[in-house]
């Protein structure tokens, strides 16, 4: 066929328009599993930006890591004993970890969400307070509306000040009551609040964020009466180092300073940012590649459409080819117009199902971007080269689908033309 | 222009083999109209077959304007059908979705000629059969008479050696039919030489010789 004149695609036209409603149900397969495929990794797309960020924006080479009991028997040591970090470990392993950049003990009042009274005047908030270095906002940053972080100066002169949620703003505060400067009580000691922050997560992690207030270290420790211990360890690792290599360095340190069984799976717990990307990651590629399975076999099962289609019109044109034969058209004119019968129709319907995906997604995407609500599913999207992938797999497919109909009009005899 | 000796063609279904042509000779010269009739199961469609170059034959010798066709490809055989030889069907064979015009540049358009010379000549032979004002309607909106005379241009449109017709008026009436057969003479005056299958007697007897078969052999009429 010489592609580049109008003839083939008149013809092309007038063959496809003959019976357009047949043209149209025979191709929607083809549109609908393209569109599927779109939709599903578009979705997953979406689903993998909003769970990350959703774990926000905290820094992927962070890393934690808190004492627990031993499982094995250590130099003279029971097992089962309690591991407690003090400030002393902190001190050895800023001095002897190589692959840190930073080291930040915490300290909390209560567990996880507990809840610790807070007064300012006559109201009352249940939050969530913590001892900290001003590095840890390097390791989960926070957003400050007003005010400042904890500082050094705070932390050696053991300064009793605050930085507070915007929840807890809400809580104590009203509306345009002056924050900055003014006291609040946690647990009967008296602190000035020097800064209000914001998260950058999203969802319950943003609220039990918001919720929290941040003291110095140094202070919370001694109006708390915690000592020298240390809650858990932040552990911001070099940018360099994989996240498994620094948390093994720093274990085996730990264990050595400890006195934990260097075998000792236990002693220690540990919580990585990185690990928790990465499986992330996993998760979310296997998602897409299931997507494609799936799309694609949907995709096959309408090229089948398309190819029994063509095998019916072929039988109703016997006379047609067979008349197209006796007046000179070769075997090969015959095998490439239904070839690139098929693979038009396969292609065209390909196209309009690529189309209303690309323009659902969009759709979506736009609504969640106008919405305000940062749930788990943010912009929802395919890259280019998963639209072209897909699309070159349904030319493949077409062309495939074309073989057996072209054959079938192969086997049209130019003697088909003179029976009557 | 036709030279057949010695023609043989068997077909076989299964175990079962049936001898259909048991040595046809016969000859037509350039520019002769001839009929060719024989009842049912005489072999004369199969012998138009194998002068339209649709069929292969067994044995014997076909030559074609001095050419001889034997054992041709596929491909070869259609490239000698647009070169030298014009159709004309009993049921027209018009393909329904194209416009008169169309069908009758569709022989021109495997010849691989410029669509606007293409439609230029399918005009042209549309106003030599009558039917210029016609040449953008459907076959469907044609009658009967029309629609072959369209098939005639069809069949002349590639200049062709030869216009094999194969019962041209079986699905005419009388007037129809005589309107039919008074083109297919004003061609054959042009000089195109005709070969007419029939098996009304009063259409093979416009023609100028009636070559007649009967059980696979010609009985009379083979040679001028």
């Amino acid at each position: 066929m010489r592609w580049w004149e109008r003839d083939p695609w008149l013809e092309l036209a007038q063959v496809l328009l003959r019976n357009p409603f047949r043209t149209l149900l025979s191709s929607l397969g083809v549109g609908w599993g393209l569109f599927m495929i779109l939709i599903t990794v578009g979705a997953s797309n979406g689903l993998e930006e909003g769970v990350k960020a959703d774990m926000g924006n905290r820094v992927k080479n962070s890393a934690f890591l808190w004492g627990e009991s031993t499982s094995l028997p250590y130099k003279g040591y029971a097992r089962g004993r309690g591991i407690v970090l003090t400030t002393m470990d902190v001190a050895f392993l800023e001095e002897n970890a190589t692959t840190l950049e930073a080291v930040a003990p915490r300290n909390q009042l209560g567990g996880w969400r507990g809840g610790n009274n807070v007064t300012h005047g006559l109201k009352t908030a249940a939050c969530g307070v913590y001892g900290d270095m001003p590095v840890y906002k390097d390791i989960d940053p926070i957003v400050i509306m007003e005010g400042r972080y904890i500082n050094e100066r705070d932390l050696e002169d053991r300064r009793k000040v605050a930085v507070i949620g915007k929840r807890v703003r809400q809580l104590l505060f009203d509306r345009e009551e002056q924050v900055l400067g003014s006291h609040i009580q946690i647990q009967g000691v008296t602190f000035t609040v020097v800064g209000v922050y914001r998260s950058q997560q999203t969802g319950e992690d943003a609220e039990e964020s918001e919720n929290s207030i941040f003291t110095p270290y140094t202070t919370f420790n001694h109006a708390f009466h915690m000592g020298d211990r240390v809650g858990w360890l932040s552990l911001l690792i070099r940018e360099d180092v994989p996240g498994d290599t620094a948390v093994a360095e720093v274990l085996r340190l730990l264990k050595a300073q400890k006195s934990v069984h260097p075998d000792d799976p236990r002693g220690f717990g540990h919580w990585s940012m990185a690990e928790m990307h990465e499986e992330m990651t996993t998760v979310f590629s296997a998602f897409r590649w299931v997507s494609f399975v799936f799309g694609g076999l949907a995709l096959f099962a309408g090229v089948i459409g398309i190819m029994n289609i063509m095998l019916i019109t072929i039988k109703e044109r016997t006379r047609e080819l067979g008349v197209r034969r006796a007046l000179g058209a070769t075997p090969a004119n015959i095998v490439v117009q239904i070839m690139v019968e098929t693979l038009t129709l396969t292609v065209l319907a390909g196209l309009v199902g690529g189309i209303f995906g690309v323009a659902t997604l969009e759709a979506l995407d736009a609504f969640l971007a106008a919405s305000e609500d940062n749930g788990i599913f943010r912009h929802p999207h395919v890259t280019l080269d998963v639209l072209l992938t897909a699309l070159g797999t349904m030319t493949v497919l077409g062309a495939f689908a074309g073989v057996l109909p072209a054959l079938r009009a192969l086997r049209v005899e130019p003697v088909e033309a003179l029976r009557t | 222009m036709i030279d057949l000796l010695g023609i043989t063609k068997t077909y076989t279904t299964g175990a079962q083999s049936l001898q259909v042509l048991k040595g046809v000779d016969l000859a037509v010269e350039t520019g002769e109209l001839v009929a060719i009739m024989g009842s049912s199961g005489s072999g004369k469609s199969t012998l138009l077959n194998i002068l339209g170059l649709l069929d292969g034959y067994d044995e014997g010798m076909y030559r074609l304007d001095g050419k001889n066709m034997a054992q041709l490809t596929e491909r070869r055989a259609a490239e000698l059908r647009r070169e030298m030889l014009g159709f004309v069907f009993q049921s027209f064979n018009l393909i329904g979705f194209k416009s008169a015009a169309e069908n009758v540049a569709l022989p021109l358009y495997y010849q691989k000629v410029p669509r606007k010379e293409r439609l230029r000549r399918s005009h042209e032979l549309l106003e030599r059969v009558g039917l210029l004002e016609w040449a953008d309607h459907l076959p469907s909106q044609m009658s009967g008479g029309q629609k072959q005379r369209v098939a005639i241009a069809r069949a002349l449109a590639a200049q062709p050696r030869v216009i094999l017709a194969d019962e041209p008026t079986g699905a005419l009436d009388s007037t129809t039919s005589e309107e039919v057969m008074v083109l297919l003479k004003e061609l054959n005056g042009d000089g195109m030489t005709m070969v007419v299958v029939t098996h009304e007697a009063e259409i093979a007897a416009e023609c100028q010789r009636t070559i007649r078969l009967r059980d696979g052999l010609v009985e009379t009429g083979a040679h001028v």
